[in-house]
């Protein structure tokens, strides 16, 4: 049950849904950037949520299977072939051993998920799956390689199913153009007027030097009123930040636990998996936001991937 | 009145703040706090993260929202909960109980490039510089910017230094190193701007081991001074 990195694409990382509880010793969550996608695809392999699948950036990789499988991706739009004839996203795919997958270039956003069907089977590392690219922790210690060979964990209803016949509609779970909804943060209100104004009103580009770890962005220079000096404090992804230079960072999953810059804004946590889709040189504005709406928008998105999955796992069994 | 200010970060984490400056008597509060929240194993809180003068919460928000009552605060809800454990700290209790981490340190040389120069800062010949630094008290005020990275509290302020003008692109891995009024480790190779004085055979972080970190915030850390000879054959084990 392998499968063998023929090419490795720009990046592509194993992700689960993180490394939560480690803050305390600096140790960040990682994870997969967009979490609705990365769950749809589990779904449909008929996976667990929190699997481990392949979180693949910009390109995707070449991958040889040693073994049947049954494998499903989801997220930004991904040619993607199985022995040289082109194949559908966001349905469920087998394929047999001695195949070869490709994939190639994104043609929109910047993150798709690869599930198989069982998981990719890394020995956890500190109870996650997830590489932490930046701290180099977890499977691996780095991005796929040439030459990777990946074990597939087996599972028990591994039933050879005919093609499917259906797929997801992307629309409502891949977006890397709507406005990111901003909740006010600690040092909002520090901002000068006009800075406070463009915040909202002007599109900001994202910077090529972006990443997981925080996403730098072009555009209005943001001051404050007044300085303000600070001592580190705990961090979270989405958190909109403002260093000196006037450009903010938009915080990712492999944000650094703690920091000491002013906080401008927050993106909505329904929103990161949007934010997760963005790549260098996209358009990025923000639309103001209550936590209140937040917290509705998000429950609300939650209840809709949830039956989803479920008439996911309806599918399936119907199928089979 | 409360001492301290709650504030919600995002749906799913809240900050409480008590205090806006390093200072040893608001980061014991903020320990004393995290020791107790963490005792009282709240359902659906997945992380207690304390730094120098505030503590992260963050939690389950479809859990914590309350799934009948859409317009239910979780952050709101939380604080209830929390609000009693926050009274009355017992802050003593917590330094006393703290464990005591000795860090063996090679100072100076190759493994401390900066010693000289931060004693001159310091207007103190190199070997009144090692022994002030290795006579102090420390504690671990907070992990961070990498993990396993200890942000340390009780650095003698004759030793306080200014960062270097130019970070260096490569801090060697076990690095002791100044940065203003804060002392650190650094656990693995790394980035970084402060001043290097000498560096510890010991492994502050290893995935691989449990638990990964030499050290946990609220530690009381101690250095001593050891010679190449003694890192050589410490390294070895």
């Amino acid at each position: 049950m392998t499968i063998e990195v023929i090419k490795p694409g720009l990046l592509a990382t194993p992700q689960d849904p993180g490394r939560a509880g480690l803050a305390h010793l600096g140790i960040g969550r990682a994870g997969a950037f967009d979490i609705p996608a990365f769950r749809l695809a589990n779904a449909l392999v008929a996976n667990p949520r929190d699997a481990c699948a392949l979180e693949m950036t910009l390109l995707g990789p070449t991958l040889r299977f040693h073994c049947d499988a049954r494998i499903a991706v989801a997220g930004a739009p991904l040619p993607m072939q199985i022995d040289g004839a082109g194949q559908p996203m966001w349905t469920p795919l087998f394929i047999r051993a001695g195949q070869t997958v490709t994939f190639g270039a994104m043609r929109s956003g910047s993150r798709t998920y690869l599930a198989v069907q069982g998981g990719f089977d890394f020995e956890p590392v500190l109870g996650s799956r997830s590489l932490d690219v930046n701290a180099a922790i977890g499977p691996l210690g780095r991005p796929l390689r040439v030459g990777d060979v990946l074990a597939v964990r087996k599972t028990g209803n591994g039933q050879r199913a005919t093609k499917a016949h259906w797929s997801i509609d992307p629309r409502p779970w891949f977006d890397a153009e709507s406005p990111l909804r901003l909740l006010p943060a600690t040092h909002t209100h520090l901002l000068d007027a006009a800075s406070r104004e463009a915040l909202f009103s002007q599109a900001f580009q994202v910077a090529n030097d972006s990443n997981r770890v925080g996403v730098r962005l072009r555009g209005a220079q943001l001051r404050l009123d007044r300085p303000v000096e600070l001592v580190s404090e705990g961090c979270v992804a989405g958190t909109l930040q403002l260093p000196s230079s006037g450009e903010p960072i938009a915080l990712g999953v492999e944000h650094p636990v703690s920091g000491g810059y002013p906080r401008i804004g927050q993106i909505a946590a329904v929103d990161l998996p949007r934010f997760a889709q963005r790549r260098p040189g996209d358009a990025l504005r923000f639309a103001p936001c209550t936590l209140e709406q937040a917290q509705r928008a998000l429950r609300e998105r939650e209840r809709q991937l949830r039956e989803m999955e479920r008439l996911i796992a309806t599918r399936l069994k119907h199928d089979a | 009145m409360s001492d301290f200010i709650a504030e919600p970060l995002s749906e799913d984490a809240l900050l409480l703040r008590f205090g806006d400056s390093i200072d040893p008597a608001i980061n014991a509060r903020v320990h004393a706090t995290a020791t107790r929240l963490r005792a009282a194993a709240l359902p659906d809180v997945c992380e207690i993260a304390p730094a120098y003068a505030s503590l992260l919460i963050r939690f389950d928000p479809l859990a914590w929202m309350g799934l009948r009552d859409p317009d239910e605060a979780p952050h709101a809800r939380l604080l209830d909960v929390i609000e009693p454990l926050l009274r009355n700290p017992d802050t003593a209790a917590a330094s006393t109980m703290a464990r005591i981490v000795e860090i063996p340190v090679c100072y100076g040389d190759e493994y401390g490039p900066d010693l000289d120069e931060a004693a001159r800062h310091a207007q103190l010949d190199a070997r009144e510089f090692i022994a002030r630094h290795a006579a102090a008290d420390y504690s671990v005020a907070m992990l961070g910017f990498a993990p396993g990275f200890p942000y340390l509290l009780g650095l003698d302020p004759v030793l306080h230094v200014p960062r270097r003008a130019t970070p260096r692109t490569r801090v060697p891995a076990g690095s002791v190193a100044i940065g203003g009024a804060q002392t650190g480790i650094y656990p693995r190779e790394l980035p970084g701007g402060w001043q290097i004085i000498g560096r510890t055979p010991s492994v502050l972080f290893d995935s691989d081991r449990a638990p990964p970190c030499l050290l946990a915030p609220g530690d009381r850390v101690r250095f001593r001074a050891i010679d190449e000879r003694e890192f050589a054959a410490l390294a070895q084990t």
